[in-house]
Order: C-alpha cells, then structure tokens, then sequence
C-alpha cells in the first residue's frame, strides 16, 4: 500500500507528499492518501510478512508513508533508525474487569514505548519523513509527551531541535526533556497558546519539521500502528469497543483508520470498534459537543490534572464527533477526583501504573461500565497511552507509608497497629 | 479604526504574497469584509457560504481567539493585530 498524494479531508483537493498540512483552497487538513489496496488474494502473504517484521512498529512499513520504507539496518543507516517504538504489550487485565462486572477487559500499555507514552510512534514517522525530505531540525508544540518523544529522537538521530511547551507543565516531563539537549521553550500560556506560536514559526522556518505542523500528514499517521498491533495481539481479531483518550482527537481518528485499513485489506474481518472518547471535565469541548448534539467544538481554557489532554480548541474534534456518533460509541469527561481514583484502579487491578491522561481513560470505561453501556460479553480494548511517573503529583498524598526502626519488633508492632 | 491582518503563508497566493495588509473596520467581521475587499479570492478560501468562518479557520485578536470574545461581532481597537491561521491539531 504506497502513499501516493495528500488530500484534503474537506474538500478533496490533492497535493504531493511534500511537508503541506493545510489545503490552500479551504484550509482543510490533508491527509496521506494510499494507493489501491493489495489484491484480497495476497492477504495471507501480507500477514507473513508482517510477522516477520521488526519487532518494533516499523513491521507495518507497508502501512506508513515512508517512500525507504522503514529507516535502519535493512538500508545499511542503522545509526539512523532512532530510538525504536512501538510493539508494546497488550495485557488480559482479568481483576480489572472483574471490578467491573466486564468480561473480557484489555489494557494496550503504550507506557512502555522509550520515551514511555504513544508520542515515540508518531514522532517515529514524522521524523523519518523529515530526514527523506531533507528538514534540517526537529520542533513541537507540546502537552508534554510529545516534547519527551521529539527531544530524544532529536537526539538519537543527531539532528537540533526546538519543543514549545507551555511554562506550567508538570516539573517531570520538563526534566525528562530538557536532559536530551533540545532547545527547550517554556511559553508563557496554554497549550493552545503554545501551537498558535508554533503555527507561526513554523512558517518562518521552513527548514524546520515541525513534526504536529507541517510534517502533521504524516506524524498523524503513526498512531495507526496502535490499531495494528492490537488485531496482531488478539490474533488477528477485533476489540468490540475501544476507549481512546481525547486531545487534539488525532489519535482516536487515527486507531478508527488503522482499525478501517485492515478492514478493507481483509487482513482482519468483522465489524468496526465501537470507538469511545475520554476527555476530562475540565477540558471536554468534544464531550460537550457530543452531549449537546453539535458537530462543531466550542474551544475552552483547560484548567485539569491531565495536562496531556489540556488542549482547549481540537482540531480533529469535528472528525471525534463523527467517528464516536456512526459507530455507536460516545465522548465523555470525568473530573480530576475520578481520574485520580481511575489511576489507582489500574494500578492496583493490573500493576500497570498511568500518568492522568490514563485515569481519565479508566474512569471513561468505569462510567460506562456503570452505566450499562457495555455489554459483559463484550471483549473492550482499554488505550493507556502514557506513564505514570511523568505526573507523580496526580498520586501524591493518596496512601500513607509507615515509617518503622530498623527492629522486628517494630515492624510486628507497627503492622499490627495499621491493622488495628 | 485600522487593524494590521497578518496573512498566513497557505493563503498568500491569494494576496499576490502579500504577508500583511492594513484595514479599516470597526469589528472583526468589518475587518474581514475589507480585507476580502483588497483580495477578493480570500472570501471563498475562509468564509463559508453562510458568510461564517470555515471551521478549519482561526482567528486572533491580539493573540486571543475570537471564539473567546464576541466572535465576528467582536470591536476591533485602532491598530490592533488580527492573525488569521489554520487550525491544526497538536498533542
């Protein structure tokens, strides 16, 4: 399946596969566009090959819009492959389920990706199709996340780099960024503030790929690696539901295509996910717009603990809304104290330990659950997207640790008395 | 009442690569209406056919989306910047 054009998601104009992410004639986002799909026939070859990929997210090279195919040692750059993402694990979360009167519940622990949240899938692709065009630096607007991932890519490929993220974002991912040598911008404003900069820059410096701006067609088009990986971990099935957390809502319009390519290639039968939203109450303009009917988003000025989902005005919100409504799923928000307690939840049912923007979507799937929206025999797919020790002040104060001398005794009295 | 409109680079090519213009009016939909009076091919790229913004544009007032104020109707003060770019998701 070759990337053949861009092409406008509003009004169909189409472009060549160079660093264009608005459509001159409506200001529509474009999006990479494939070539006729592989004749059915091939399907069992396809999956072959597939399995004998690299272990990372680069065994679905066929799926992305790299003209070289998958950066690496199979073209002899291998000190140019950067850091390898993708292939995370999916994990029956059994006791979860149970807690919830749920079947069949499983969490895809996109935590474990180098820089430990989905960001490194996206900047993965948006960086190769940066070096294959010849950009001489890396940039991002960034929640946090995407800024790890953009900062170590940097520096593993050996390229500069510049992230904009907004100055009050948790101290953890601001380390956690700085350390890789990037030029680091704390921007006095919100996340919105931060990419409205970043529109603008991104225009003065056209050398520069800024990986959600100008490379966006393509770095989009990494999160449908999720999708894949979930059918290849369920042996070539499909979830009957999947909560994906909202920011931006590229990465739930980006899993329902990777989830609709197969479809369509016949690499996995059945019906579409019914696909849910996550957001959090005090920053829901799509769970707004879902509630009140509208297929627009009324932006808003986030004020939350899941700093990762603050963005205030998603530009794939109108796309969300569409997705969540025609496969008979819904976008919802849940506060701070529900996010808090949706982070213990995984913790303490799975082992799995999620930043914020994982608690919003725990607690997502415990509404619903509650609600009755999900049938038990259902086999639901729960999307924890990033770590949680890059927001440790969501769980701080939340249990007691006792302190004890260093004597038996002390210990023996000191449980016993916590039992008491 | 003029306000300096920055123009963003996708929709140059209907300003003859004008980057910035100077216009008169007293609230943003004035503004917009003058500047689509200089570069008459703006209209269609940005407005919708109910005369309201495509809902892939976004404009700022002094760095603030209009949304927040009173939209097209918000008052525009003499020589404020008003930025017309594309909305683009982020994360």
């Amino acid at each position: 399946m070759a990337a053949e054009k861009l092409k406008c998601k509003e009004c169909g104009s189409e472009y060549p596969l160079v660093a264009l992410y608005v459509c001159d004639r409506c200001f529509g986002p474009l999006e990479v566009s494939y070539g006729a799909p592989i004749d059915a026939d091939d399907v069992a070859a396809l999956r072959r090959r597939i399995q004998a990929g690299s272990g990372d997210m680069w065994r679905y090279a066929d799926f992305l819009p790299l003209a070289g195919g998958a950066p690496g040692p199979s073209n002899h750059r291998a000190s140019r492959a950067g850091v390898p993402a993708g292939w995370t694990p999916l994990v029956r979360a059994e006791r979860l389920a149970e807690r919830l009167r749920l079947r069949e519940v499983w969490v895809k622990n996109d935590s474990a990706n180098p820089t430990h949240s989905f960001k490194d899938r996206v900047v993965a692709v948006a960086s190769a199709r940066a070096r294959e065009l010849g950009f001489a630096a890396l940039a991002c607007a960034s929640t946090g996340n995407l800024g790890n991932a953009v900062a170590a890519q940097a520096a593993a490929l050996g390229l500069p780099s510049y992230v904009f993220i907004p100055a009050d974002l948790e101290e953890q991912k601001v380390l956690a960024t700085g350390i890789y040598g990037t030029n680091l911008m704390t921007v006095r404003g919100n996340y919105d503030d931060v990419n409205r900069l970043c529109t603008e820059l991104s225009a003065e410096h056209d050398d520069w790929a800024f990986v959600n701006i100008n490379m966006r067609p393509y770095y989009s088009e990494g999160s449908k690696t999720v999708a894949f990986e979930i059918v290849e971990q369920l042996g070539w099935e499909l979830p009957d539901r999947i909560i994906v957390p909202i920011a931006s809502g590229s990465l739930f319009t980006k899993v329902h295509k990777g989830f609709r390519e197969w479809i369509d290639l016949g690499l996995v039968t059945g019906r579409e996910p019914v696909m849910h939203g996550a957001q959090a109450t005090g920053c829901a303009p799509v769970a707004n717009a879902f509630a009140a009917g509208q297929d627009f988003c009324q932006p808003v000025k986030p004020d939350t603990i899941a700093k990762s989902l603050s963005i205030g005005n998603p530009a794939d919100g109108p796309y969300v809304l569409e997705l969540a409504r025609r496969t008979g799923g819904s976008v919802d928000a849940v506060s701070d104290d529900q996010i808090r307690a949706g982070i213990a939840l995984l913790a303490e049912t799975t082992g799995i330990f999620t930043e914020t923007a994982g608690g919003v979507t725990v607690a997502v799937l415990e509404e619903l659950a509650r609600r009755g929206e999900i049938d038990p025999d259902e086999r639901v797919v729960l999307l924890i997207t990033g770590d949680g020790l890059k927001t440790l002040d969501a769980v701080r104060g939340s249990f007691r640790a006792r302190e004890i001398d260093p004597t038996v005794d002390s210990f023996d009295e000191t449980l016993a008395r916590a039992a008491a | 009442m003029a306000a300096r409109v920055k123009i963003p680079t996708q929709l140059r090519a209907a300003t003859g690569g004008v980057s910035e213009a100077t216009v008169e009016g007293e609230t943003v939909g004035d503004v917009l209406d003058g500047l689509f009076d200089q570069f008459a091919e703006l209209r269609e790229r940005i407005s919708d056919e109910h005369g309201g913004l495509r809902r892939f544009v976004n404009v700022y007032l002094a760095g603030e989306d209009i949304r927040f104020l009173d939209g097209i109707a918000t008052s525009v003060p003499d020589g404020a910047e008003l930025t017309i770019l594309p909305a683009v998701a982020g994360g």
